[in-house]
């Protein structure tokens, strides 16, 4: 059913029909509608689950680590700070392979201190063993949330996913969003069916230590398992398209690609604002186009090679920095690219701290582009360096 | 004994005499098989669970040190979500519960979470090399709170982890000794029995870490009991229940000289301001908890 929804409550409609039987998170801004809405809808028996108020981000993931490991389904949410604050919990999940899905309100990272958005959070836990799906709207939002859940519990898969969205810019925006029943999404995703848990009758030990001899193993069969969720991922996708007329087979998304010279690549709410630019520039004669990365993690290295083979130059967005290098997104696009293609790839580090982006910003970085400056911070205010 | 019945079997990489490895064996009798171990980073993690091998006879997960707590919170709501009734139980050193630990047991304290959480206090980080905890004794000699010309060693008591826990509204908390097995059994059998967050702190001798032959643990714990030192009690409710009385309380020399970690107490001459001191902390408890048998 199409309604107009807060960007947060559309997420939380979304969790409430994943039917979570824990949902254990700590609120933190731009994420706080979210765990809010859940809170609600648990204390009105909308939700049978267990909301667990912990009292910070570690422990949320903490707890939803051992709700997990003892066979429910759970749920968390948080962003920025938060996110950095479970980083070792990450690696935990992973190693464990918990399928726990988790909304990341992607917030820029202090110091200093800003509430606004980047996805700089998120692209910082990218080598933790996480899926990473980013959301253009909040549809996409909604709708990731069904399928982060289906190809985590997948038995091939049993990975950990993040499902990413931009802090304000989606969280608190209201769009029409068409929330599927519980009925449409219970036929979708079944119940969890958990492989290795804890139980009295069945023991078994989880995140015993491993000496030299058998770590390394371990290691590569998460590697594995991030491999099959490419595959895992396309399948869902397409099933969810069939199911509820959205198609999500693709790790990826072109727009306007087909013969385009120049592609801009980029990940999140970005997409809607250079899409538009994309259709003006079209008008002008640009042969411009816009590759969107939907997923991050596992980073479907393949699929962009396809993509971008006839084109020229390549303009990613970044909203992140790895700082010594150059953003995160360009770094993947470069490595796919890589031997194959005599693209040129410049790299545009933007909208830092949740600073806007326009469509005109979208035609200047075309405009470098296409005279070859890149690799640089977009709109640099240089009057206050 | 019969190994097969044992929860907590034999073959693991303990040392010779080690007191926590006994405490865990006495802990899951009082436990029972119907039991979900949950266990922080630690000597005991390390020597009773070498990937593929395992110890444990019950489920049992380790996720990080400082987690536990919270990692029981959500395997005790997910239970509960699925109608299961298993004991939740958690296993930790005194580096995990006494310090990098205490944000996650406050919350599941405060929470109310219905676990156990049980201490096995060896007094120090022992896995790592011996380094002081916020569990150390006054005047422990350890690698980070060395003996030299200006250090007797630990400079702080140890920190009252029981009367903290008790002040969060734990249900039950109790101390007990390794080398007290069946007053071990019955307080963990209890705590199995009443709702709520529990705290069991159990005093378990390190022979490596203290100094003393691994033949010694039991005799060892019954010292720290005997000078007072370590006290065995138990609080319901926030209100002391019961204390394990002692007939004529021991100086502490006896407890103190027979471990290398206090040596320097008594060479190359005997420190009496020192020991004064740790007496002092014997005769405290004795008084604050009624030790001495009238």
């Amino acid at each position: 059913m199409m309604e107009i929804l807060e960007g947060s409550h559309a997420v939380a409609e979304a969790v409430k029909r994943c039917r979570p039987q824990v949902i254990a998170a700590y609120p933190i801004t731009p994420q706080t509608h979210i765990v809010e809405a859940l809170a609600s809808m648990v204390a009105d028996c909308d939700l049978d689950a267990d909301y667990i108020c912990v009292e910070s981000e570690f422990s949320a993931l903490s707890a939803c680590l051992g709700a997990s490991a003892a066979g429910s389904r759970v749920y968390s949410a948080t962003t920025s700070q938060g996110l950095a604050l479970m980083f070792e919990v990450c690696f935990n999940v992973a190693g464990m392979r918990q399928p726990i899905v988790m909304t990341i309100a992607n917030r820029a990272m202090g110091a200093p201190l800003n509430i606004w958005n980047d996805q700089q959070d998120s692209i910082s836990l990218r080598d933790a063993g996480w899926m990473q799906f980013y959301a253009e709207d909040n549809q996409e939002a909604n709708d990731l949330h069904y399928i982060a859940y289906k190809v985590a519990e997948n038995h091939d898969v049993l990975l950990p996913a993040m499902v990413c969205f931009d802090g304000f810019i989606l969280t608190h925006t209201y769009e029409p969003v068409d929330i599927p029943t519980q009925e449409e999404v219970d036929a979708f995703l079944p119940a969890y069916q958990p492989v290795n848990i804890l139980d009295a009758k069945n023991p078994m030990s989880l995140g015993m230590y491993a000496t030299p001899e058998y770590y390394t193993e371990f290691r590569y069969e998460i590697e594995e398992a991030m491999k099959r969720a490419r595959k895992v991922f396309a399948e869902v996708g397409a099933e969810f398209g069939e199911t509820f007329g959205r198609d999500y087979s693709g790790l990826i998304e072109g727009y306007r690609l087909e013969d385009a010279d120049v592609a801009l690549v980029a990940m999140g709410s970005i997409c809607g604002t250079v899409k538009d630019a994309v259709d003006e520039m079209r008008e002008d004669g640009k042969k411009v186009g816009l590759l969107k990365i939907r997923s991050f993690r596992p980073f479907p290295s393949e699929e962009v090679k396809a993509a971008l083979a006839g084109v020229s130059t390549v303009a990613v967005l970044d909203k992140n920095i790895s700082i010594g290098q150059k953003g995160a997104v360009a770094l993947e696009v470069r490595d796919a690219l890589y031997g194959s293609s005599g693209a040129e790839v410049l790299d545009y580090i933007i909208a830092l701290g949740g600073r806007d982006v326009r469509k005109r910003d979208i035609r200047a970085v075309v405009d470098l582009a296409e005279k070859g400056i890149g690799d640089q911070f977009y709109g640099l205010r240089t009057e206050v360096l | 004994m019969d190994q097969e019945s044992e929860l907590f079997q034999c073959g693991h990489r303990a040392c010779g005499g080690c007191g926590p490895a006994l405490a865990a064996k006495l802990i899951l009798k009082g436990t029972g098989p119907n039991t979900i171990v949950v266990a922080s980073t630690g000597c005991m993690e390390v020597f009773s669970t070498p990937y593929p091998e395992t110890a444990w006879g019950v489920p049992w997960i380790h996720s990080l040190f400082e987690n536990a707590a919270a990692v029981a919170s959500g395997i005790e709501s997910s239970l509960k979500k699925q109608g299961r009734d298993e004991n939740v139980v958690c296993i930790c050193g005194d580096g995990a519960t006494f310090d990098i630990g205490m944000l996650c047991i406050s919350g599941a304290f405060e929470r109310g979470h219905d676990i156990t959480y049980i201490c096995y206090d060896n007094e120090a980080y022992m896995n790592t090399g011996i380094q002081r905890s916020g569990a150390t004794p006054y005047d422990a000699n350890t690698t980070t709170t060395p003996v030299g010309k200006c250090s007797t060693g630990n400079p702080r008591p140890k920190k009252d982890l029981p009367a903290i826990l008790n002040s969060h509204g734990a249900s039950y908390v109790a101390t007990a000794s390794m080398a007290y097995p069946n007053d071990l059994i019955r307080k963990v059998k209890r705590a199995m029995e009443i709702h709520g967050p529990n705290y069991i702190q159990v005093h378990t001798p390190c022979c490596t870490g203290w100094g003393f032959d691994g033949s010694q643990t039991m005799n060892i714990g019954r010292l720290a009991v005997e000078t007072g030192l370590w006290v065995n009690y138990e609080m319901v409710n926030g209100e002391l229940e019961h204390v394990r009385k002692v007939g004529s309380r021991k100086s502490v020399d006896e407890y103190l000289q027979v471990q290398k970690r206090f040596r320097h107490l008594f060479r190359p001459k005997k420190n009496e301001e020192e020991i004064a001191k740790i007496q002092a902390i014997a005769d405290h408890n004795a008084e604050v908890f009624g030790v001495d048998r009238k």
